[in-house]
């Protein structure tokens, strides 16, 4: 085995572990604060699995807006919402831990029937031109309904949001 | 050597690294000897003068000082982040390293998307603030964060924009074409004086440095949100500062200031190295003449300066941009 093939291999199972790590943090954090701390480590985990894939760009998208930019308007919510002794106590206790624990079974469940019943193909090996033009192309000419409907939804986010926060400031 | 166990490549990513960290120190040891005789002599007195000549070694003294130093963890803070917020801090600062074209044959890694990958890793710098001032137990590390992530939110849209309008012109993100695209034509501060300046400007208010310098305030918030860190926990959060300086003059240089171009020198491959540092340092110095001259703004003028002015315009010159290019 090659030191480059050993390399890609290690860094594999590397980011492998990071991501259950920080699902495992997210899950189990009593802080809240290190709760979304661990689903940045999942998420750059996730990232560092799209490099091993030979994809930078999405590596760097997944970077630049999960970790950058969602992760830290929820600290930000975090820091804004409770004091560090309010954090401290989990509501994760008494009937509410029954009730997650049905509940994420559940989910799980569910998850899990689609997941037995589909067939796995093995993706072929890059069946065509996946660059990055070719990628910009397909999602402004061809997928372009998708595309503007999704900034639709966003918008409507962004305004449902404004209507919140000034709503809240003159009561 | 066995070449077998250790491929070439392999050996250049190693050097490149402790390149990497040997430029980043020395940029941390010259620079903040400069900031401080440059605001020395703009306050009319001498600055640092005791250590070596002019106190050229006050620097190097300062920085064993601050080694040496236990690191103090306060009794409330959250030991854990506490601990692993400078390193946050540092990491991502460094990282924008590997794809800064210093001359047409000195650049790490040419990356087909490399100022992409250098905003990415900006935007990790606002976590790392936000981690240390939360963890710290303190309501000035806490509003300094706050106040951080509220202003690096607001100014990384600008700087976006306003790179964005470049790529347009040169249609990649390789720092290597954007310089390539500048020396057969014009440099792109000529052709997009607009974007050039909300570039500056927003990147003042990225690296948190004065007339932006809410974050750290020092008149309200003792330190803002490095106020609990000592030693070596403070030292890092320094050096990601200057190296990050350094990272936005680079930024600068190689997307409108022509990057490595210059006139032709004697120095056969250091030429387009020491045209890109030259660029950088001028750069860095007018930041420094900066914070000195102008005042620190109020925290509503910097958000309206962002939101209100800068981005507007910026938005308008993609537009423009866009339509010229099409055309």
């Amino acid at each position: 085995m090659s030191t480059y093939v050993f390399i890609a291999e290690a860094l594999f199972f590397a980011f492998v572990i990071l991501t259950f790590m920080g699902a495992i943090l997210a899950v189990r954090a009593r802080l809240l604060m290190h709760a979304v701390l661990g689903l940045a480590v999942c998420l750059l985990g996730v990232a560092g699995l799209y490099f091993y894939l030979g994809s930078i760009f999405l590596t760097m998208m997944q970077i630049l807006i999960y970790v950058g930019a969602i992760c830290i308007l929820m600290v930000f919510g975090v820091m804004v919402g409770y004091t560090p002794q309010e954090i401290a106590e989990s509501n994760f206790k008494g009937k509410n831990r029954f009730l997650a624990v049905a509940a994420s079974f559940t989910g799980f469940f569910l998850l899990l029937i689609p997941l037995l019943r589909a067939t796995f193909t093995p993706a072929l090996e890059k069946t065509g031109d996946f660059s990055l033009p070719w990628l910009g192309e397909t999602l402004l000419y061809r997928y372009c309904m998708a595309f503007e409907l999704i900034s639709v939804v966003l918008l409507a986010a962004i305004i449902g949001a404004i209507i919140l926060a000034t709503g809240g400031r003159e009561s | 050597m066995d070449t077998a166990f250790l491929p070439p490549e392999l050996l250049r990513m190693l050097i490149a690294a402790l390149f990497v960290v040997t430029v980043v120190f020395v940029n941390a040891l010259f620079m903040v000897y400069a900031e401080r005789k440059i605001a020395g002599h703009i306050q009319r007195r001498p600055g640092p003068y005791e250590v070596g000549w002019h106190g050229i070694l006050q620097t190097l003294v300062d920085g064993i000082k601050l080694m040496t130093k236990e690191l103090v963890i306060p009794r409330d803070a959250n030991r854990m982040l506490f601990r692993v917020a400078p390193l946050l801090a540092f990491t991502p600062v460094v990282m924008p390293f590997l794809v800064l074209p210093f001359s047409e044959n000195l650049t790490i890694i040419d990356m087909n998307i490399g100022l992409i990958f250098i905003l990415a890793m900006a935007s990790l710098n606002v976590m790392a603030i936000l981690v240390a001032g939360w963890s710290s137990n303190n309501k000035y590390g806490l509003f300094g964060a706050m106040r951080s992530v509220a202003q690096n939110i607001a100014y990384e849209i600008p700087i976006l924009l306003s790179l964005l309008s470049v790529v347009l012109i040169t249609n990649s993100f390789s720092m290597r074409t954007i310089v390539e695209a500048q020396i057969s034509g014009l440099w792109f501060c000529l052709l997009q004086p607009l974007a050039f300046i909300i570039y500056l400007i927003a990147a003042l208010a990225e690296t948190n440095r004065a007339p932006f310098d809410m974050p750290e305030a020092e008149s309200e918030l003792t330190a803002g949100f490095h106020t609990e860190y000592s030693g070596m926990g403070f030292g890092l959060f320094f050096l990601g500062e200057y190296t990050n300086m350094f990272i936005v003059s680079s930024v600068a240089v190689a997307v409108f200031l022509g990057g490595w171009s210059g006139l032709p020198l004697p120095m056969d491959a250091w030429t387009g190295a020491f045209w890109f540092l030259l660029k950088v340092y001028i750069l860095m110095f007018i930041m420094i003449w900066v914070r000195w001259t102008y005042p620190r703004v109020r925290f509503d003028q910097l958000m309206n300066l962002s939101w209100k002015y800068l981005i507007p315009f910026a938005l308008l010159n993609l537009i423009v941009t866009a339509v010229i290019v099409k055309l």
